[in-house]
């Protein structure tokens, strides 16, 4: 007797077009987020977003015009030297966890620090360098901000190039090995290279997370209304101006906000897309 | 003829597990050495003991001694890095580094031995690719990465790459088994070229593999050498039952 499947075939594709469905919906609905934020800040922003915005100094309460130019270029300082800092600290312990080779004890405290650093708000990043460094010193400083961007930095810089690493399969160290390279030149020379893209995503990720937090420069950084590069002194930030901004209660500063927050988000997803544009150009070709 | 490597009494372990027991033989110039056995019997544990690659394994040990052309590789003060640049190793997946070009995954083997005169490289890279029989197909894309090649290809890359720091001994470690007929072939041509100049130690899981390209095979059976000897002989008059019962198939 022929079986006849019809029916089952029909409830298949329905089912099949209801996941489908489903599984579109949420897709578009992770990314209304972005959009909205995106979007409003655009929206509330726009108004105060002009050349003299990015370029000058802040005008005072009630006065139009004015700009956190002074606040890009602190931002700019604080992120490049937790940079300096930060990404080869972290790539070094990544390095480290991924590539050595006895699970010793002090692996593990490692590996559970890590763990732990990586969820530590940022707020209590900032105190602990207020403490030890602001306190210390008796002046805020651009350094010190820099001291805690880069501290939040290096468990998320360690622990992507770490997972970067373990994704090369073993025999193409082994490989390197047999060809009678020393340990530390195969992974310099010969996986560091293999691994640059995914490293660089990993990078950007800890770049434009420090180049938004605002808590850990609030005692650090604290800001400066005027032009400032020099790291030993209080610098502005673009969060920590925004913060200030926002709070001020007047109309045209808090516009100024919002187009600062829009800065700040069009920084991040300039920065993502460039690496994606670098990643794209520099994997052609290349299978693993 | 010289001998170029003599392994003596070479047992080894992974932690408490004994996978290699008390295996001695030695290998002349200019021969290829089949290993064959059933997976797990210590094949590539063995040579992987040949340029000291099995310690860099967690948990691994080893016990005997290894002479490359009169060299205990495990005497005393013996660098593993100065070893292994001597003996070169094909390993079963195509594996060139991920994110150099042909060239360079020619070149690295030197440039990292220290060796940066463009000329020379250029020269030796483009000698090794024609040893390795890929030159013809690669010498108009040598900046391109080597992933970009096709597998039988990239074994062949992987062959000029062990073959740029001049070793007298290459360990091939079932260079074939990831590859197509049309491939393996050319490997195996490839192989009775390069043994004018190298000692070849290959691992195969193909017993007509073995037949066609070797002079010797050694039999091994969990962790233990049971027979070596002329190819002709192993295949046609075995002296062990086991050896029989392996290469017709009737094992186990």
């Amino acid at each position: 007797m022929k079986l006849d499947l019809s029916f089952y075939d029909k409830k298949r594709s329905l089912k099949n077009s209801f996941a489908l469905g489903l599984v579109g919906f949420l897709a578009i609905l992770g990314s209304f987020p972005f959009l909205a934020v995106t979007f409003y800040v655009l929206m509330k922003g726009f108004s105060a977003l002009d050349w003299a915005f990015i370029t000058q100094l802040p005008k005072p309460p009630g006065e139009d015009g004015g700009g956190v130019g002074h606040a890009i270029l602190g931002s700019f300082l604080i992120v490049s030297v937790a940079s300096l800092i930060g990404i080869p600290w972290g790539l070094s312990i990544g390095i480290f966890m991924s590539e050595v080779k006895k699970k010793t004890p002090l692996f593990r405290i490692l590996r559970f620090v890590l763990d732990v650093l990586v969820s530590v708000p940022s707020i209590v990043v900032g105190i602990c360098v207020y403490v030890s460094v602001v306190v210390y010193m008796k002046a805020f400083s651009g350094f010190a901000g820099s001291l805690a961007l880069s501290i939040l930095m290096i468990p998320i810089i360690a622990r992507s190039s770490e997972e970067i690493f373990k994704l090369i399969p073993d025999h193409i160290r082994e490989a390197g090995l047999a060809l009678g390279i020393p340990r530390w030149k195969v992974i310099l020379k010969i996986l560091l290279p293999g691994c640059k893209g995914a490293l660089i995503t990993g990078l950007m990720l800890a770049v434009a997370r420090a180049a938004g937090e605002t808590a850990p420069l609030l005692f650090t950084a604290l800001s400066n209304q005027y032009w400032s590069a020099d790291l030993t002194k209080p610098m502005a930030s673009l969060p920590v101006q925004i913060y200030n901004f926002a709070i001020s209660g007047f109309e045209n500063h808090q516009r100024q906000a919002w187009a600062g927050s829009f800065v700040l988000v069009m920084f991040v997803m300039v920065l993502n897309l460039v690496t994606r544009f670098i990643l794209r150009d520099k994997n052609h070709g290349s299978r693993n | 003829m010289k001998q170029v490597v003599e392994v003596k009494g070479v047992s080894a372990w992974f932690g408490s597990l004994h996978v290699l027991k008390e295996v001695s033989f030695s290998v002349h110039e200019n021969e290829v050495v089949a290993l064959i056995g059933p997976s797990g019997c210590g094949k590539s544990t063995l040579i992987r003991c040949l340029n000291r690659l099995h310690e860099e394994v967690q948990d691994a040990k080893i016990s005997g001694q290894v002479f490359l052309e009169g060299q205990n590789i495990y005497g005393p003060n013996v660098d593993a890095v100065t070893i292994r640049r001597r003996v070169g190793m094909v390993f079963q997946k195509p594996n060139p580094f991920p994110g150099l070009s042909i060239f360079d995954n020619v070149a690295i083997g030197l440039k990292l031995a220290g060796v940066h005169n463009k000329a020379i490289l250029q020269e030796r890279v483009e000698e090794c690719l024609m040893k390795a029989a890929l030159w013809g197909e690669v010498k108009d894309k040598l900046k391109n990465p080597g992933l970009s090649l096709s597998g039988g290809q990239q074994q062949r890359l992987c062959i000029a790459r062990a073959l740029a720091v001049s070793p007298p001994v290459l360990l091939m470690d079932e260079p074939t088994s990831a590859l197509d007929p049309l491939s393996t072939a050319s490997i195996e041509e490839l192989i009775a070229q390069l043994k004018k100049t190298v000692t070849i130690i290959i691992v195969t899981h193909n017993m007509q593999q073995a037949a066609r390209i070797s002079d010797k095979t050694a039999f091994m059976l969990n962790g233990e050498l049971v027979e070596y000897g002329r190819t002709t002989e192993i295949f046609t008059q075995p002296r062990m039952e086991q050896t029989e019962r392996y290469i017709t198939g009737r094992f186990g």
